[in-house]
């Protein structure tokens, strides 16, 4: 059986994700449909004397790979955002990275509109 | 021996391919009920610009054929237009989550349980269930946990130490026999196993087949994906024995932040929503109340 760890440090996490994703918008994480499921879900499926319940075992994997997308498609993001979100150098930058300097005509070129 | 690099090169090439089959012209805005007032520019072989959040709120209603998403007051349709409906509340619940956890732009790259939905419901590459099953079976034949290293020692070593756990694990679960290989040729798989494992996978709905295709296009292993779906690997573990030779470079030579940890979040996420996607899709949720024992 997979290594799971405790079901409470799994819902603690997802708890910091949906807080980290609710952190943007002005509504608390509390009110999404995904906190809601997710701590009944949790309540319902509580450790009972059985050890060896298949279901439980079941949701809290599935739970923890929920943490692990929700985990991962920040960083990821994160990632993009610090080091392939800047898109192309405007032509002034271009120019400025080996030192020249775009030509400046005080009347414009004549073509340009 | 597939390299790193080839790998990188084919997923990129295989997720452009999606996204070109999922889109028609005229980029994603065709699939949400109104079109939107910004016009995107339309270029048959680049990925779609990023759109605007146009909605406030994203809520979740249950129709006939299951449960829908409606962007304000506007229903989720699929990119062949089709309406957006899933088997699964938790499904629904979580695709919702993906679209509201979109701020300023819409970054579709990131919603992998959506795009795996849109996939089951246009079913673009028009496969049945034989043939999604026969796709995922042929990654056998360079699965790559079966496909060894014959240099250097410590790689040899670490690739036996890792993955022959696996392979006696799904030898014993299944009653086959698959075994390793270090030929170029790759392992010989005997057919009674690869029969084994076709009426294996029979026994899943054509839903949870897409997803089972895509982890295992993802990992390059089918072996891995059995251990996934049989509760036996968790996601960090099998992502990292699938990139076990990258680990492994990485490890002497130093890792690239921008590349390395780019691309390893970037398979987590895929593969976590490929495993996610498969279990809400194969379950049956019957709930058995158990008498409280206090």
């Amino acid at each position: 059986m997979a290594a799971l760890g405790p079901p409470a440090r799994t819902l603690r996490g997802l708890l910091r994700e949906l807080r980290y994703m609710n952190a943007g918008t002005g509504r608390p994480y509390r009110d999404t449909a995904a906190y809601r499921y997710l701590v009944q879900a949790f309540r319902a499926h509580r450790v009972t004397s059985e050890k060896l319940c298949r279901a439980q075992h079941e949701l809290h994997f599935q739970a923890a790979t929920y943490l692990c997308l929700l985990r991962s498609v920040r960083e990821h993001v994160a990632l993009h955002q610090e080091f392939h979100g800047k898109g192309e150098r405007s032509v002034e930058e271009a120019a400025d990275l080996v030192g020249l300097k775009l030509p400046h005509q005080p009347g414009g070129k004549g073509w340009e509109p | 021996m597939p390299s790193g690099a080839m790998w990188r090169s084919c997923l990129c090439l295989r997720h452009g391919w999606r996204r070109l089959l999922n889109r028609p012209p005229g980029g994603p805005t065709a699939s949400v009920g109104k079109r939107a007032s910004i016009p995107i520019p339309f270029r048959a072989y680049a990925p779609p610009a990023e759109r605007k959040r146009f909605y406030q709120n994203v809520t979740i209603t249950q129709g006939e054929g299951g449960f829908e998403i409606n962007l304000d007051h506007r229903k989720l349709k699929t990119p062949q237009a089709k309406l957006f409906t899933v088997p699964s509340e938790a499904l629904a619940i979580a695709v919702a989550t993906e679209w509201d956890s979109q701020q300023d732009t819409i970054k579709f790259y990131t919603m992998h349980l959506t795009t795996l939905c849109n996939t089951s419901l246009d079913n673009p590459t028009q496969r049945n269930k034989d043939q999604l099953i026969r796709a995922a079976v042929k990654f056998l034949d360079t699965d790559t946990i079966c496909y060894r290293v014959e240099e250097p020692e410590t790689l040899v070593e670490l690739q036996k130490n890792e993955w022959d756990p696996i392979l006696e694990w799904a030898e014993k679960r299944y009653g086959v026999e698959i075994g390793s290989s270090t030929s170029i040729m790759g392992p010989s798989i005997p057919t009674r196993t690869r029969e084994v494992l076709v009426s294996h996978l029979a026994s899943y709905n054509m839903w949870a087949l897409q997803g089972i295709e895509f982890v295992v296009t993802q990992l390059k292993s089918v072996m891995l994906t059995l251990g996934l779906m049989d509760l036996h690997l968790t996601v960090e573990q099998a992502v990292l024995l699938s990139r076990l030779e990258e680990e492994y470079q990485i490890q002497k030579w130093g890792h690239v932040e921008w590349a390395h940890d780019y691309e390893l979040r970037e398979l987590r996420a895929r593969t976590a929503a490929g495993v996610l996607f498969i279990h809400l899709c194969s379950e049956s949720t019957t709930v058995k109340h158990k008498l409280l024992q206090e």
